[in-house]
């Protein structure tokens, strides 16, 4: 177990001094029962998915209450422990407000006080040996600090929520049991993910969490769809874990070691290339685009919507989907160096954040259902964090983390109570005017919706500010600080803002105006539905004032502005020296315009133009993409979703699982194979005409030989044997003759 | 005495009862002719004996006197069994043990 | 120590010969009593394997341990030496393990023609080719038990098998007697020209323990040569690309039983003696030879997981994952390391249990649905719910899930793709390592399809009210569960198996390895130190 000391000397970085950060020049060392022993929250987790597999269907409420009971545990350790790291951070002072220059009362020896030092908090750290390998002992533990606790605040909230509300929601299903089960052993899964110390602990978890994911999508798995729809989300997560897989090994073996926050700070002190980090963060956002759902690797996150709703809400809105984002934060060392991310306007990760803000929100218009929409939705603001990220603005990509998981959160569940009422998710065809049937998902729905729109003053206008604060492009009016001028990302970002306000108000119209266009009777859903409901909808109008911009309402830096940041934001030896965005009026107040001017567009287009059209009308009939060219083809080309999965499925995937292993296949049976069984032929005939040439014909040929030999020569020397006595007489005179001459004259 | 008169008289007799034994057809004559050969290798062994003045070779001449004797009863037996038996002496008929 | 150190390896491997020759002994109507004389003999033989995890000394797993040494055959100076260490112990483990749960696992899967008598006694003839090999440290004990393992299986293949097993039989009994005869001759090859100076031992001789020292004066040349004969005859057998083509065919055609012990322990065998007689022998060589050894591999992994995609015939799937996993470990091997060769042998032992998985799978499939072919398949989880969830449940352990132990045989051989031993080129592995990383990719989407087709959807009108689909037999269960259970084990916590394997694999590699260039030259120049 290892433990850090309080009060670690770190060498001096010469970044800060660059940036305006503060320097960290001695740690605090947090201490409480709580963060050292963070494990048991999912632990806990993981028992109860035990006890659901094998012991689920005995209980009364066949398993459900088990996942209840230890979700709620769960939930409330994540509160005291962040309540404990609350009171922990509250022991060191903090630098006062953003960009600015801390003064540091407590100085240690004095050393190079450039700008001011600050005293920064260490993470909360302990480990077991889990395997060796080559003499080396790698460990697995916990890693406990401001970003850890508000992903256990996020996580386990909203499983908890989810939880209760599925009781109602997946009552009656053939595989209730089975559900709670993989309920619990995703949340064990993400929460291992949160709180590993290491990056192997998060690769694990990183692939725990997606197959859950994909057991949880294909839930109904007897419909090809869904099978198919999880098998999809499966494959391109993988395609993506190429990418995680090379980043996480090239960092261990530059750095040396597995361990999070030593790699971080090995990167802070120039220790390790920038070509390494190059290479490594760019693989790390394959992997980030994959299981982010940025765009190109996007495709996967709609087909997910197959899975049933609680899982649509939980883990593709508001959990596992940001575990790429997550992973960025964790790291951001790796990225803040390899991408150059400070003094730059412009770098891959922001691009493909950028671009996944835009895209994903125009691909949001096109769709018919619900669920689809507020998958894409959740696509383009989960390019928002990754764009926040990109520029430098961790705080409000955290921040926007926070907010985006509670409002989406609530807007999926209120897509499920509509759906759980009229039976089906679409909304041209089975819904419309559900407003006077069902007045609380209505009003829980709106507020969730402006919140996602980022409407003055609920949740999402503070968090998507933030973000385009941190773009420091705005130097025209006043906004300033940053890590870079990233003015592209700003526009973009504040086009996604119009884009998200507009999609969303067509969504309302279509499912809660105009008459209803369904079967039967629609009708408000329990309390178990409602109540998450309200809940986040509430979360989703006040969340905002836990980070409201320093100097906002007062032009001071009281104590309880930007409580977000001050908690969640390391301030410590193993985190970059980021400069932060100055917040400006007027910056806040043009996106403001800009997005009302989306909500107006389409407020204008529906609920007048549409509604004057006719009270069961979904579009007009005569709108724009049925008189211009270039604006049917624009939308056929959102309608075919840029035709990528075209290119995915048909092109990449047929043509891998068809063509390209069908010729393997081929070539293993008719080249490897048949030279093979060329080669047992070609030695059966080699030793066929050896047998019949060699061995019968020559060798066995001498011997049958010597037998003719012989009988010819007898042959021919029978013939000598007239029977005439005489004769032989005379052989027999003539060989005496003969000899007796040679013996009376030779010898 | 002069030896060679008589070993030539042997010799001449000699192969006229060789040539008598293996070229003619009458088995009796056959029989004949080894007299011949007989009485020659006889006059041949008195010759030497009236030279070395030994009666060795007398007394062989008479062994072989007798010896003759009974190989030619013997002899014509057999030749008369077989003109009992096959109407002829005729010895180039008598190829039965042909191979 | 409370086992003799020098019985107790011969007692393991020759005591299932002893069973084999009792059951043969025993009247072919006496069924009870040859189940039970089979059954007892292998956990008999498991038991031995118990006492051996309690007294192994795993602080000295480095070392050679029971070691036993015997003259034998003096006029060729082999003698009878076994011994075992940190890299054979689990896969001595693993065949003790196998062997006993076939072997409950066929009492109730009896393959036609029904002759318990014979395929028993094979079975048990085969554990003591499969010990053997393991623990022998000679040469030619090696060579011996090597092919003692060749024959039952042949038989099990040609009498037992599917309508094709003659031609699969002959196949692989010909190719992999092929490649060992190339071994024999790399092996005789050794014992002459290894011949350096060592204190104490005598020269020529086939004593695997004494050859990593001797052997480094034997000529480059002649050195990659021997290599080359025992590449080809390790190489078949593992099986690695091209000369795989004998698998698909045995593992398609062979019984169930007979496929799980191919895939659990016999595809071992190669790679064991990668491992133990390859490189530590010959390590020059073994650089010289690693590129073209890992690129087979990868290649292996990219071509097994095509070949795979293009099956219909679930257990021809299932052989051509063999070569895809089997190309991990080589890959693993391939990088000289001890961080890869720790990878390597874990995921033998990991691909022993999980592929002898999924092929009890296919065979109780097969047993249940009389046919194996995928597009007539589907809604297993409807019919059998528990194996659809254990048919699952292998599929994730095989594509590699962290938390299961796949992943420490596939993981650890890809990180250390990245960093080869010194001597190698390491942009060649690192493009090695992005290959193989992909290969993971189209694992999972042919495993994840074979799962989609056979388990998911609804159940075929063919076997709709198909009586003969009947729930998991006990027999099934006790075969399956300790497998299951060690797939968890092993996969969560890994360093059951890193700490025993580490420290003898760290001995065997050479230290001349982590140099580079001349100076490993120079270091193979002087000669190595005895035992490393």
């Amino acid at each position: 177990m290892s433990l850090a000391t309080p009060m670690t000397e770190v060498p001096v970085e010469e970044h800060g001094a660059e940036t305006g950060h503060a320097l960290v020049t001695e740690m605090y060392q947090p201490t409480g029962f709580f963060l050292e022993n963070v494990w048991i929250i999912p632990a806990v987790m993981a028992v109860s998915f035990l006890i659901i597999l094998f012991f689920g269907k005995r209980f009364a409420k066949k398993g459900s209450e088990v996942g209840l009971a230890a979700i709620g545990i769960s939930w409330v350790l994540a509160v005291i422990t962040g309540i404990q790291w609350i009171s922990q951070r509250g022991k060191v002072p903090e630098a006062e407000g953003s960009g600015e220059h801390a003064a540091g009362a407590l100085l240690a020896a004095g050393e190079e006080a450039t700008e001011g030092a600050e005293i920064g908090i260490n993470a909360v750290v302990r480990t077991i040996t889990w395997w060796s390998n080559g003499g080396i002992d790698f460990p697995v533990g916990t890693l406990v600090d401001g970003l850890t606790i508000m992903m256990l605040f996020v996580v386990t909230s909203i499983s908890l929520l989810v939880h209760v509300y599925s009781t109602d929601y997946v009552a009656g299903d053939r595989r209730y049991t089975h559900f709670f089960a993989f309920l619990s052993l995703f949340t064990a899964a993400m929460l291992f993910f949160v709180v590993s110390e290491n990056i192997i602990q998060m690769i694990v978890g990183w692939e725990l969490v997606g197959v859950c994911s994909f057991v949880l999508i294909g839930h109904w798995w007897e419909d090809q769809e869904n099978s198919d729809a999880a098998l999809k989300a499966f494959l391109t997560n993988r395609v993506g874990d190429v990418g995680l897989l090379v980043g996480m090994i090239m960092l261990f073996w530059a750095a040396g070691t597995f361990e999070t926050l030593d790699i971080n700070r090995m990167i802070n002190n120039g220790e390790i290339g920038h070509t390494t980090l190059l290479i490594a963060s760019l693989s790390l956002l394959a992997a980030v685009m994959s299981k982010s759902g940025q765009f190109v690797l996007h495709t996967w996150l709609p087909d997910a919507m197959a899975g049933p709703t609680p899982v649509s809400a939980l883990i593709h809105a508001a959990t596992m989907v940001v575990a790429g984002v997550y992973m960025v934060a964790r790291l951001y060392p790796v990225f803040y160096e390899g991408m150059s991310i400070s003094g730059s306007s412009i770098n891959a990760l922001a691009v493909i954040g950028s671009i996944t803000v835009v895209f994903g929100g125009l691909l949001a218009f096109v769709q018919d259902d619900i669920k689809k929409v507020l998958a894409y939705s959740t696509i383009s603001q989960l390019g928002y964090m990754i764009l926040a990220l990109g520029v430098g603005a961790w705080t409000a990509a955290m921040f926007h983390l926070f907010t985006h998981a509670f409002f989406k959160a609530g807007l999926f569940l209120g897509a499920g109570s509509v759906s759980h009422s009229v039976h089906s998710f679409d909304m041209k065809k089975e819904m419309g005017g559900l407003r006077k049937f069902m007045p609380t998902t209505y009003k829980t729905f709106v507020v969730s919706s402006l919140a996602l729109a980022g409407v003055f003053p609920l949740a999402g206008f503070w968090s998507k500010d933030e973000i385009l604060v941190g773009t420091g492009g705005w130097g025209l009016f006043g906004g300033t600080g940053g890590n870079g001028a990233y003015t592209l990302m700003l526009v973009m970002g504040i086009v996604g803002a119009a884009l998200t306000g507009a999609y969303m108000t067509r969504v309302i119209y279509l499912t809660f105006f105009g008459e209803f266009r369904g079967h039967g009777t629609p009708h408000e859903s329990g309390k178990r539905i409602t109540t998450p409901l309200i809940i986040l909808a509430g979360m989703a109008a006040v969340a905002g004032l836990l980070n409201l911009p320093a100097g906002f309402i007062t032009g001071s830096h009281d104590g309880w502005q930007e409580r977000f940041g001050h908690y969640v934001e390391p301030t410590a030896d193993y985190f970059p020296a980021i400069s932060h965005g100055i917040p400006s009026y007027s910056l806040a107040i043009v996106s403001s315009l800009i997005a009302f001017a989306g909500i107006g567009y389409a407020y204008y287009y529906y609920f007048v133009k549409v509604a004057a059209q006719s009270p069961t009308a979904t579009e007009l009939s005569s709108g724009l993409t049925s008189t211009n060219k270039v604006a049917k083809a624009g939308h056929t080309l959102l309608k075919n979703k840029y035709y990528l999965d075209h290119l995915y499925t048909g092109i990449i995937t047929g043509f891998t699982k068809g063509p390209l292993a069908k010729s393997t296949y081929w070539f293993n049976q008719n080249v490897i194979d048949r030279t093979v069984d060329n080669v047992g032929r070609g030695a059966v005939k080699g030793g066929q005409f050896i047998y019949d040439k060699v061995d019968q014909g020559f060798i066995d040929g001498a011997v049958n030989a010597t037998g003719t030999a012989s009988q010819g020569a007898g042959q021919e020397l029978r013939l000598m044997q007239n029977g005439r006595v005489q004769r032989y007489a005379t052989f027999l005179f003539v060989a005496a003759t003969i000899l007796a001459g040679i013996f009376t004259v030779i010898v | 005495m002069i030896l060679n008169q008589f070993l030539l008289l042997a010799a001449i007799l000699f192969c006229l009862g060789v040539y008598g034994a293996l070229a003619r057809r009458n088995a009796v004559l056959v029989l004949m002719s080894i007299e011949l050969i007989l009485n020659s290798v006889n006059i041949n062994l008195v010759a030497f004996g009236a030279y070395h003045g030994n009666l060795s070779g007398e007394v062989f001449a008479l062994f072989i006197i007798a010896v003759a004797a009974a190989e030619v009863g013997i002899g014509l037996a057999i030749v008369l069994l077989i003109y009992r038996n096959r109407r002829s002496i005729d010895l180039n008929q008598a190829d039965l043990m042909k191979g | 120590m409370f086992i003799s150190d020098t019985w107790v390896l011969t007692l393991a491997t020759f005591l299932p010969l002893v069973g084999a020759v009792i059951v043969m002994a025993l009247p072919k109507a006496e069924e009870q009593a040859i189940k039970f004389v089979a059954l007892g003999t292998s956990l008999l033989v498991a038991a031995i394997g118990v006492m051996l995890l309690i007294d192994f000394n795993y602080g000295a797993a480095g070392e050679l341990q029971y070691v036993v040494d015997e003259s034998w055959i003096d006029i060729i100076n082999s003698r009878y030496i076994m011994g075992m260490d940190g890299i054979s112990f689990p896969l001595i483990l693993l065949t003790m393990l196998v062997v006993p749960l076939t072997i409950v696992y066929t009492f109730g899967h009896f393959p036609e023609p029904h002759n318990p008598k014979a395929f028993l006694s094979l079975m048990l003839i085969l554990e003591t080719g499969m010990i053997g090999t393991f623990v022998a440290q000679d040469l030619i004990l090696f060579f011996v038990f090597f092919e003692v393992v060749l024959l039952p299986m042949y038989f099990m293949i040609g009498v037992w098998g599917g309508e094709d097993r003659k031609y699969a039989s002959l196949k692989f009994f010909l190719y992999t007697l092929f490649g060992s005869a190339l071994m024999l001759v790399s092996f005789v090859a050794l014992y002459f020209l290894a011949d350096g100076e060592l204190a104490g031992v005598t020269t020529n001789t086939f004593d695997m323990r004494a050859l990593p020292a001797a052997a480094g004066a034997i000529a480059t040349t002649s050195q990659l040569w021997i290599f080359g004969g025992m590449f080809i005859g390790f190489g078949v057998k593992v099986p690695m690309f091209p000369f795989h083509t004998w698998l698909p065919d045995a593992h398609t055609q062979a019984p169930t039983q007979g496929s799980v012990i191919l895939a659990a322990v016999l595809l071992k065998l190669g790679t064991y003696g990668f491992v133990r007689i390859a490189i530590p022998i010959l390590p020059r060589a073994a650089a010289e030879w690693a590129p073209f050894i890992g690129l087979l591999a990868v290649i292996g992994i990219i071509y097994g997981a095509l070949g795979c995609l293009a099956q219909t015939d679930m257990k021809r799937l299932i052989a051509f994952s063999s070569v895809a996993h089997m190309g991990f470990v080589m890959l693993g091997i391939a990088t000289l390391t001890d961080f890869g060769i720790n990878a390597a042998i874990f995921g033998m032992v990991a691909h022993g249990l999980i592929t002898g998985m999924l092929f009890f799978i296919a065979g109780s499939t097969k047993d249940r649905f009389h046919t194996l072919d995928m597009s007539r398949l589907g809604g297993l989880l409807l019919q059998v719910p528990r194996m659809g969830w254990i048919l699952g449940f292998s599929i994730m352990a095989s594509l590699g899930l962290p938390g299961l132990a796949g992943f420490w045989g596939e993981f650890p051989a890809i990180l250390a793709s990245y960093n080869p031993a010194e001597i190698l080129n390491e942009n060649t592995f690192r493009v090695y390592m992005v290959i193989a990383a992909v290969g993971t990719v189209i694992a999972a989407g042919y495993l994840l399809w074979t799962l989609q087709k056979v388990a998911f959807g609804t159940v075929s009108e063919e076997f709709e009210n198909d009586p003969n689909i009947y729930a998991i037999t006990i027999y099934e269960w006790i075969a399956w569960i300790p497998m299951l259970v060690l797939i968890v084990v092993l996969g969560v916590y890994p360093n059951l198996l890193f700490d025993i394997t580490d420290p003898a694999v760290t001995n065997s590699l050479s230290e001349c390895l982590s140099l580079s260039g001349d100076a490993a030259d120079a270091c193979f120049d002087a000669g190595q130190a005895l035992g490393n």
